[in-house]
């Protein structure tokens, strides 16, 4: 056990994955990156940000596919490679080009099983670079979790942390479904205790970072990191958080979301995605439904306007959800009063 | 006089503690309080534990408020005879706030040194964290069934005042290879004999808690010249009856409910056993091959739904000092079992305390252990 980025994590669960089953292959634009420098590496790239970087020279190039710039072709590839015995990791690097490659994602492989009458089975991951903060503009920045969760036969995996990402990337490899799963692009270098050996992280239970008594924050991915800052702050003004990390958006562990506002009696979700039809209306709705009588006061959502991301550095931090705009938001909720009818 | 005072400090209950908060202090400034009085419930991430006052005296100042989260070693409370005037208290806070926030600010310096590190001995790598330096003959702990050296964390530090203290994860367990042989007593006894060779002890204490205990048991038939003595906490091979419920749960349950449910028959007191205990044994448990070493284990230990060894005429064997610590409430293995042994075996039975009762009553166990070594051992 040693202190790896989130980026390491990634590339262990790969290596460690690509060793134990020789069936894992990966596929996508500069996972490999080509050659390059008076070195002569055969790796150069080794991934648009360094996450894949050596899995080639250890596997070769049967099984690090260095694909041109046509995600139709090769999401596609990787899909029927799936249904037909290979698992294969295919890297979309930025989820804003999934403009290019959808149908093969919605209409082939998250119907597969459906449509063949559950005899077939799709093990197809893909990974993909979301969110803002990056300065990467608006066709590089967006967290388009809500389109993938929106489709029945996906499924969608948001990791928090380096220990999420490596267990929850093994656990995507493992499954017998096509699975997204998103990186959060900023969170790279992030560290922590990450064990040496291969682990799983189930999907569909959702991870508590924290326990408290006044409110319920539901966060995704870079955003628990934010809830569990803005929980330090509110905890010393006396606020007691529970910190939810749903981990999966699909599946989603809708039991424990539930517990726990019925704990608290007050709600505040925090997504970086577009605001409408996100997760954050999405689990609102559920809230409404199902534990309405539990409330204490309106749910709050922590989310951004609804443009695209902005260029501009100051416009982009001022788009973004943050750990102020969390704590202002926990604050609101424990300040609400209800006002009796008369 | 200064050297009257003395500084109550937020304790270290577990490896992973940096800090905890003041859940309640169960003294009001002003009582007159004796050794192992109940001080104060402290709260960490994963557990509340009562912390109790290592003197008697008078207690005199508490520093910290109720809810309020500080790191370890940070000052909560002062004791001090109650002729000390409140100047020489107020002064030896000031004193004492200062040289901590300036420690503090050194870095990890001290700390990295109280850390688990991973040795080799032969095809197994084990995990193990040693504590304590001193003249006497070491300690080595030995956990359970699925358990790993953190299961010590109230006994470890605790029992390091004069010794080396010894704790470590059994193959197949926390942080060491997975590979359990054919899982039995004697498969273990022999990974642990081995690594009192490579540390080089010629001879130790053993305290083993439940498969543990037999684990010891079985260590002290194999090789006798090297166990000084005995302490056996709710082992295994003293009679049949296991709760498999129990062990069969533990191996099967992958998600934070299920294992919160099973973790409850190991204390009498079900609060004990919070979300992030399960999760830290979740932590373990989703490691590749844990499970399949739990179930090799399993089948070697507990074939047909109960105990397979039994350890009773070792026990009668045992030439050297053995004592016996078992929780009355015990939900795994009975307590009865600790019935119709020699009398020279001294027994600990303690009421309302359930499996584990090194975490459910440290300080009982503690003083147990060092009055057994003590006396007994001493003597004999």
């Amino acid at each position: 056990m040693s202190k790896k980025s989130f980026r390491q994590a990634i590339n262990e669960a790969l290596r460690q994955e690509m060793r134990r089953d020789p069936t894992v292959i990966l596929m996508g634009e500069d996972v490999a990156g080509g050659r390059g420098g008076s070195a002569g590496v055969t790796d150069a790239w080794g991934g648009v940000l360094g996450v894949t970087k050596g899995l080639y020279e250890e596997f070769g190039a049967t099984r690090v596919l260095d694909t041109p710039i046509t995600e139709a072709s090769y999401i596609g590839a990787a899909a029927g490679a799936a249904v037909t015995g290979l698992r294969p990791v295919a890297e979309l690097m930025f989820v804003d080009f999934v403009g290019c490659c959808l149908d093969q994602i919605m209409n082939q492989a998250a119907k597969f099983r459906y449509m063949f009458g559950g005899k077939a089975r799709t093990p197809l991951v893909i990974r993909a670079m979301y969110g803002a903060g990056f300065n990467a503009a608006a066709q590089h920045s967006q967290a388009l979790y809500p389109l993938f969760t929106h489709i029945p036969g996906l499924k969608v995996v948001i990791p928090s942390s380096p220990y999420e990402a490596k267990g929850l990337l093994i656990s995507a490899i493992r499954d017998d479904d096509p699975v997204i799963f998103l990186e959060n692009k900023v969170m790279y270098d992030e560290e922590e205790e990450v064990p040496d050996e291969a682990y799983t992280i189930p999907f569909g239970e959702a991870n508590l970072t924290r326990e408290g008594d006044d409110v319920t924050i539901v966060a995704f991915g870079r955003m628990v990191g934010f809830a569990n800052q803005a929980a330090d702050r509110l905890e010393k003004k006396g606020i007691s958080c529970t910190v939810i990390d749903p981990r999966t958006t699909s599946p989603l562990d809708r039991d424990t979301i539930l517990e726990c506002v019925a704990d608290t009696g007050r709600l505040v979700i925090v997504d970086e995605s577009s605001p409408r039809c996100n997760m954050a209306t999405d689990i609102a709705a559920l809230v409404a439904e199902e534990a309405f009588d539990t409330l204490r006061a309106p749910i709050r959502r922590v989310v951004p306007p609804h443009t695209p991301v902005p260029f501009a550095t100051v416009l982009e931090s001022l788009y973004m959800p943050s750990v102020e705009k969390i704590e202002a938001a926990v604050t609101a909720t424990m300040n609400h009063r209800v006002v009796e009818k008369v | 006089m200064a050297q009257d005072i003395t500084p109550i400090t937020m304790p270290k209950f577990g490896l992973a503690m940096t800090e905890g908060k003041i859940a309640g202090w169960l003294v009001e400034p002003g009582a007159s309080i004796t050794a192992g009085e109940e001080l104060v419930d402290i709260e960490t991430s994963k557990i509340t534990n009562t912390f109790e006052s290592p003197l008697a005296g008078t207690f005199r100042r508490q520093v910290a408020a109720n809810g309020e989260m500080l790191p370890v070693g940070a000052l909560i409370g002062v004791v001090a005879d109650a002729a000390v005037p409140d100047a020489d208290i107020d002064a030896f806070i000031t004193r004492f706030q200062a040289e901590f926030a300036e420690s503090a600010g050194d870095g990890e310096g001290d700390a990295a040194v109280d850390e688990p590190v991973t040795v080799t001995v032969g095809e197994y790598t084990l995990r193990l964290h040693e504590r304590g330096e001193g003249d006497e003959i070491p300690l080595v702990l030995i956990h359970g069934f699925g358990g790993d050296l953190k299961n010590w964390m109230f006994n470890h530090a605790a029992l390091a005042q004069g010794r080396r203290v010894i704790a470590f994860d059994l193959p197949g367990h926390g942080g060491s290879s997975k590979d359990v042989g054919p899982g039995t007593l004697e498969f273990f006894a022999g990974v642990t004999i081995r690594l009192l060779d490579h540390l080089d002890l010629p001879r130790v204490h053993v305290m083993g808690h439940s498969l543990g205990g037999g684990i010891a048991l079985t260590l002290a038939r194999m090789a006798p010249q090297r166990v000084a003595s005995l302490v056996l906490v709710a082992p295994a091979g003293l009679g049949r009856q296991i709760n498999m419920d129990f062990i069969n749960g533990f191996i099967a349950a992958d998600r934070v409910r299920a294992l919160q449910d099973v973790l409850k028959y190991l204390v009498h007191d079900k609060s004990l056993i919070g979300r992030r205990m399960a999760d830290d044994v979740l932590r373990y448990k989703r490691l590749d091959g844990a499970e399949a070493a739990l179930r090799t284990i399993a089948a070697a230990c507990f074939p047909a739904g109960q105990q397979g060894d039994d350890l009773r005429p070792d026990i009668q064997a045992a030439d050297m000092p053995v004592t016996l610590i078992w929780g009355q409430a015990d939900e795994v293995l009975p307590a009865t079992q600790a019935e119709g042994l020699p009398a020279a075996i001294t027994r600990h039975m303690l009421a309302d305390i359930g499996h584990m009762p090194q975490l459910e009553s440290a300080t009982a166990v503690n003083t147990i252990v060092e009055e057994f070594i003590k006396t007994k051992v001493a003597t004999s």
